[in-house]
Formats: structure tokens, C-alpha cells, sequence
């Protein structure tokens, strides 16, 4: 692991935040996409992110009291 | 990463020791120092030594003894690593993540209500409990499932103990849910009855979750923060204007509804919110009120640190003889199904197994996010409890106690309560209900209130300043409310799925998610289980948080004892029933403490039955008993009373049941002599190339 500077550290806690809203990170996505899946279209962030939205709500996760 | 087990150099003896001593100090202070107040501060030391200790000894006990945790072993996320569901994530990431979704209202209410036997047998359940109970339970569920591919509860009994095991506990999932939703509403439905600044601000997310909707859907697509930002803003806006709104006379008077509109109001909601688009007003209001839970959380460990209160309610009152005015029962069983968030938690169970095993990179850090994810909320338990301590027990109780027992008036709750040995005079419940802006402070059970108050005189005590408190106030309140109604809104819709999944079963076409038909009737089955119960509680004789909040309680640490038989089902499986005692022991507790209290509710002078015999003789007698206002109201308070009896038996018949199982399960795999756990396969970290 690399020495954290502040740059990781608000990268992590952007990361952090967006998952707690159940959209997962776009950078490693694409990422996964290009590496095992180089025929599929790469989705733009907004795409991604509306995919992801409807898919929190599914109802298999829930929430605590 | 985790490496074998190393001594611990002379100097981490010394630490550790010292570290050990400094938490038995302040504890003994706590427990011990009779006669002058404390300060909170030797409670929340206290509380983070045993914290410290317990992660660093006994959930690495757990994990390299009964879990047996290997950091060489792959992890589902590396293993079907698809880039959205199961990702290898740093580890701090998914603990943020983890903990965002364990902590809800739940560890704010408990402790607050079970502050009326004072904060010493609270503040010890809560440490026990989490460091042998919850956190055992949400670690070791977490360990099974990154052994089985990140499968949920449901799924692993149905693998371990059959399945018909796995259909009674998904049965008891949903009617815990129900329960759930209908207090946690009700919660709200206290904090906003009478209360036209409480209820703008609340009405006024709706249309600020709306225009971040939009905003996020086709302005500026998936920007979360730049929208969460200015949702709070117009939120910290609209608490600023709501006491405009309340001392106007026409606006005060249109947001000024009792109980009853209120909860007609919150299920009219509960519907539409899970009818409509998830973009438009779940997934905004979600958002808003998942930074804002955090945030909050932080304000309030920053407040408590820096204002370091004193603790006015006694250590132990001569409520822990069941005479309590906020719930009914003795000290056992009742307080450990009060506190049910915040010591253990049967709901963690379902969090445990869902996301979070998906996205760990690695089994060495299931310990971390695991076992210490539950030591965080316990520590917001252990400081609802200091804010609610921190109160005058005046206060405190003219808050908590319906009005059954302290009356409608100042004056004679301030009689009433001083009798009980908390002297109070009018004059102060008075002040306290004109400093935070609103009418009156008495009967406002359900914990979001008083965490209020509490809140705003710690705020207030740092940041001083004319008419702050109130702000501070409806700050607590609509911050509660707010995520109240998320976890509304996204529970109904969760028990529209699994409703429309179990009447597919009878009518295939309602099974189709997307067919309006099924939605449509789906939700509004679901809105109307809840509903019954929330309404059931806006009518109570005693004010509904003490009627429901113990059926909720049996509920909820029902499922952790389901979650505890299978972790102990799992480890005699897997041949390690030398540590059997590790899940055991806790999942006997439950199983003792919610048969217990499950037994006093349903026979007994603080039973269900015993209510609703009591209203069915006063109507044959022809009498009439409040708050009831006619004789067909009485007759619906007795009806509530056996659906809550016949529920609470549902639950134990429940608990027998899955014990029956899971004691089957113990018996044959203790017979045979190899391992029978179905754990997917050893797949070496170093082997799996793509990542």
C-alpha cells in the first residue's frame, strides 16, 4: 500500500460515501469492463449510476432500525 | 494482513495492562461511586477500554480459534470479482460502508427508554452484551458468509438446517420488519404530534428529496455530493424557517395534528414513497439521511467530549422493579429486550450476509469490519444513554411516561413525577418545552425527543446563543425523522418484494415486479401490516412506545438468537465443539430473555391479555376507560391487545421451533466424526490471477 496523502485519503472517502449509497467505485468498473469483458459497452458514469441506483432498491439488501 | 500469532513484546504487555487497569478504574467509578453525580466522561473511558480490550482479545480469539480466519484464503469478492456486486474494496472502505448500514435509530431509542432504571444496568448490558453477544453474532455470520460466497441468512439455514428452517425464519424476517417499520414510524408520529416546527421541517424534505431527484437524474447525473450539500442547506433552511412557521397563527395551525392524522399522514406517505420511482424520492432522502446519520453521530461524540455533562439521573432507580413508568417489566428480561440495538442485533444478521461479505478483499479483515462495525454502534448506544442521563430525571420522565400516568398538564406531571422521587417543578418542564421552541414536553416516549433535548443541551452548552436550543432541537428531531422515513420507505418496498414473492406462490402473475397490478396491491398489503400497528400505537392506552416497543424487542433478538443457532449449528458441524460455548452461550441468553419476556406479555399482570381483559370488563360493565372515547374505541384496544398477544405468541413458537432445529442439527453432526459444514472449497489468494 502506498503512503496516504491527502489525495487517497479524499478519494476513499468519496469512495466510502458513494457506496454507503450503494453505487459501487466507476473507475474499477471500467477497469473490470476493459480487462475481462473488452466486447461489452462501457457505460458513462450516469449510465452506471442509474443502473446501480434501481438495483440497491431490489430488495435484498434492507437497512437497519 | 494478518500474521501468525506473534508474542506480544514487553512493551504491548505494558499497554495492554495499562490499558485494562484505566477501564477497570473507570468502570469501578461507575459502578461503584454512590451519592454525588459523575461525569459521563468516566462512562464513555470506561466504555472504550472494554471495547478496546474485548476486540483486541476476544474477536481474535474468535477469529483464529472458532472462525478460523485465513488471510491466504480467497475471498468471494476476489473469486467472482465482477466489478459491481462482489469488488475487492479497501478495508476502511467497507467498514464506512458496514457501519453506515448497521447504525440506524434503533441504537438511539433503546437506550434512551431503558434509561429509566438508571444508566448503570443499561450502560452493562450494553458493554457485555456487544463484547459476547452482538459483536460475536455479526462476526461470525460475516465469517460464514465470505465462506459461502457471500450468501445471505436465509439461504445458509436453509443449507445448514434444512429447508423448512430456512421458511420459518424468513417468515419471522417479515413480520419483524413490519414491527420495525410500525415503531420506528410511531417513534416519529411522538416526536411530531402537536408540534407544527417538528412537522414543517419534516413535510419539508419531501419536496427538497424531490428536487434532488431531479437534480441527480438529469442536471448533473450521479453527482452525490454536490446534491447532498445542497439538501442540507435547504434543510438547515427549513429548520430556521419552521419557527416562523409555528408562531404564525393560520401556517402554525395547518402543521398542528395529533397522533392519529399523523400516522394516517405517515402511511398515506409509505405508500406513494414506494410507489413512485426510486430515482425520485427514496434514493435522494437516502442519501441525505445517510450523511447526515454519520454526521451527526460525530457532532454528538463531539459534544459529549467537549462538554463532558454530568450524569443527573441516579445509577439505579427503584424502577429496575418493573414499575417503571416509560416500559413495563422487571430489570430481567425486560431490559435486554429493550436495548436490543446497540448490544445485539438480530437485523445485523441480514447486513452481515448480504453486501459486505462481497466486497472484502480479504478474510483477515472480516475481524475489523465485523466484530469492531458493531463495537461502533455501541458506542452511539452508550451515548444516547449518557445524553438521556445527562437530562434532569424530571425531564426525563415527564418526556417518557404517557399521560395515563402523569396527566396533560405541567402541573400535574411535575406532582406526579416528584412523588416518584424525582423532584420537578412545573416551572422547569415549563422552561425546558419554551426553550426548544415548542409547546409542551410531556409524554413524547420513543427516545427521538428526549435525544433531542439532551442533544440540544450539549450543543447549546458549547455553542451558546439566543434561541439555539431550539434550533439544535428540531435539528435532532428532523436528523431522526429523516432517516426514520428512509428506513420506512425502503423497508415497505423490501416487504413489497418479499410479499409479492410469497403470493406468487398462490397467483403467479403478482410474482412480476413490474406488473402495476402486483405493486399496487403488494404495497399496499404491506403498508397496511405496518399501518395496523402504527395506528394500533397512535391510539394506545399508554402511549404505543410502551405497548409496542417490547414486541419489537422480542422481535429483534429473536433473529440474533436464529443468527447465534446457526453460528453454533456451524461450529459443531465444522468439528470445533470445544468452542461451541462461543455463539452458544449468547444464543441461550436470547433465547432464555425473549421466552421470558414473551411469557410476561402474554400471561401476567403486564400482559397483553391482562390489558385487553381489563378494557373487555370495563365494557361490560359499561364504564368507560381513557383515552378511549366510546365504547367501539374500547372495543378496537382490546382487539390490538390479543393481535399483540397472539403475535408475541407467534414469536416464541417461533424461537421453539428454530431451537428444535438447530439442537437436531447439533446432535447429528456431534455424532458423526467429520466436518459437514458446506463451506465452498479452499481457493489459495495466490492462485487467483485475475483481480
Amino acid at each position: 500500500m502506498m503512503k496516504p496523502n491527502l489525495q487517497s485519503i479524499w478519494k476513499r472517502a468519496v469512495q466510502t460515501a458513494r457506496l454507503c449509497c450503494g453505487v459501487p467505485d466507476y473507475d474499477v468498473y471500467i477497469k473490470h469492463l476493459r480487462e475481462h469483458h473488452p466486447e461489452r459497452d462501457v457505460p458513462t458514469y450516469a449510465e452506471f449510476f442509474r443502473e446501480r441506483q434501481v438495483a440497491r432498491y431490489k430488495g435484498t439488501g434492507g437497512r437497519c432500525c | 494482513m494478518q500474521t501468525a500469532v506473534t508474542q506480544p513484546s514487553p512493551a504491548g504487555k505494558i499497554l495492554w495492562a495499562a490499558i485494562a487497569i484505566v477501564g477497570a478504574w473507570c468502570l469501578g467509578v461507575v459502578a461503584l461511586r454512590r451519592g454525588e453525580p459523575i461525569n459521563a466522561i468516566w462512562l464513555v473511558a470506561a466504555a472504550i477500554a472494554v471495547f478496546v480490550i474485548g476486540y483486541r482479545f476476544y474477536s481474535k480469539f474468535i477469529a483464529n480459534h472458532v472462525l478460523r480466519m485465513d488471510a491466504s484464503r480467497a475471498t468471494p469478492a476476489v473469486l467472482r470479482n465482477d466489478g459491481l456486486d462482489y469488488v475487492p474494496t479497501d478495508k476502511w472502505v467497507v467498514f464506512g460502508h458496514h457501519f453506515a448500514a448497521i447504525a440506524g435509530a434503533g441504537p438511539l431509542v433503546g437506550p434512551v427508554l431503558a434509561a429509566q432504571m438508571g444508566y448503570l444496568p443499561g450502560t452493562l448490558w450494553i458493554l457485555l452484551g456487544v463484547v459476547f453477544g452482538g459483536a460475536v453474532q455479526d462476526f461470525m455470520i460475516l465469517g460464514l458468509s465470505i465462506r459461502r460466497d457471500g450468501r445471505s441468512l436465509g439461504n445458509m439455514l436453509r443449507d445448514e438446517l434444512g429447508p423448512v428452517a430456512g421458511v420459518v425464519a424468513m417468515f419471522g424476517v417479515l413480520v419483524l420488519m413490519m414491527i420495525v417499520l410500525a415503531v420506528l414510524a410511531l417513534v416519529v408520529v411522538k416526536a411530531l404530534t402537536h408540534s407544527p416546527w417538528g412537522t414543517f421541517t419534516v413535510a419539508c424534505t419531501i419536496p427538497i428529496a424531490l428536487l434532488m431527484g431531479v437534480y441527480l437524474r438529469f442536471i448533473r447525473p450521479g453527482k452525490i455530493l454536490e446534491v447532498s450539500i445542497i439538501g442540507l442547506v435547504l434543510l438547515l433552511a427549513s429548520i430556521w424557517f419552521g419557527a416562523y412557521v409555528a408562531a404564525s397563527p393560520t401556517w402554525g395551525a395547518a402543521f398542528n395534528f395529533d397522533a392519529r392524522a399523523l400516522a394516517w399522514l405517515l402511511i398515506a406517505y409509505g405508500f406513494c414513497a414506494s410507489v413512485l420511482p426510486v430515482w425520485l424520492l427514496l434514493a435522494p432522502r437516502d442519501y441525505l439521511s445517510t450523511f447526515l446519520k454519520i454526521g451527526t453521530v460525530v457532532l454528538l461524540a463531539l459534544a459529549i467530549f467537549l462538554a463532558a455533562p454530568t450524569l443527573q439521573m441516579p445509577a439505579v432507580t427503584k424502577f429496575i422493579d418493573g414499575t417503571g413508568p416509560v416500559f413495563q417489566g422487571n430489570l430481567f428480561p425486560f431490559l435486554f429486550i429493550t436495548i436490543a440495538c446497540g448490544a445485539v442485533s438480530g437485523w445485523h444478521s441480514i447486513i452481515a450476509s448480504g453486501t459486505t461479505p462481497k466486497l472484502l478483499s480479504s478474510e483477515g479483515e472480516a475481524r475489523m469490519v465485523g466484530y469492531g462495525g458493531m463495537l461502533m454502534e455501541a458506542f452511539v448506544a452508550i451515548m444516547a444513554l449518557v445524553a438521556a442521563a445527562s437530562l434532569h430525571p424530571g425531564v426525563y420522565f415527564a418526556m417518557n411516561s404517557p399521560s395515563a400516568l402523569i396527566g396533560t398538564t405541567a402541573q400535574d406531571a411535575a406532582t406526579a413525577i416528584s412523588q416518584w422521587g424525582f423532584v420537578v417543578t412545573p416551572d422547569e418542564l415549563l422552561n425546558t418545552a419554551k426553550n426548544i421552541g415548542e409547546g409542551s414536553i410531556l409524554s413524547r416516549a420513543g427516545g427521538a425527543p428526549t435525544l433531542a433535548v439532551g442533544m440540544a443541551q450539549l450543543l447549546h452548552g458549547i455553542i451558546p446563543g439566543e434561541g439555539m436550543m431550539a434550533f439544535w432541537y428540531h435539528y435532532a428531531i428532523l436528523f431522526e425523522a429523516l432517516f426514520i422515513l428512509t428506513t420506512v420507505d425502503a423497508g415497505t418496498r423490501v416487504g413489497r418484494f418479499m410479499i409479492q414473492e410469497i403470493a406468487g406462490l398462490i397467483h403467479e402473475p403478482l410474482k412480476h415486479t413490474e406488473s402495476w397490478t402486483g405493486n399496487l396491491v403488494a404495497t399496499a398489503v404491506c403498508v397496511g401490516l405496518w399501518g395496523y400497528f402504527l395506528y394500533q400505537g397512535a391510539v394506545d392506552p399508554l402511549g404505543g412506545i410502551n405497548t409496542l416497543w417490547p414486541l419489537f424487542g422480542i422481535a429483534n433478538q429473536m433473529l440474533a438468537a436464529v443468527a447465534l443457532m446457526l453460528a453454533t449449528v456451524v461450529t459443531v458441524k465444522l468439528k470445533r465443539e470445544r468452542y461451541v460455548w462461543v455463539p452458544g452461550i449468547p444464543a441461550i441468553w436470547l433465547v432464555v430473555c425473549t421466552l421470558t419476556a414473551g411469557w410476561y406479555k402474554l400471561s401476567g399482570s403486564i400482559s397483553f391479555t391482562a390489558a385487553a381483559q381489563k378494557y373487555a370488563q370495563a365494557i361490560a360493565d359499561g364504564k368507560l376507560l381513557a383515552p378511549a372515547k366510546s365504547a367501539a374505541e374500547m372495543q378496537r384496544i382490546v382487539t390490538n391487545n390479543y393481535v399483540d398477544a397472539t403475535l408475541t405468541a407467534i414469536f416464541m413458537l417461533l424461537i421453539l421451533t428454530m431451537l428444535g432445529f438447530a439442537l437436531n442439527a447439533i446432535a447429528k453432526a456431534w455424532r458423526i466424526n467429520h466436518p459437514t459444514a458446506r463451506e465452498e472449497p479452499y481457493v489459495a489468494l495466490g492462485s487467483v490471477t485475475t483481480r
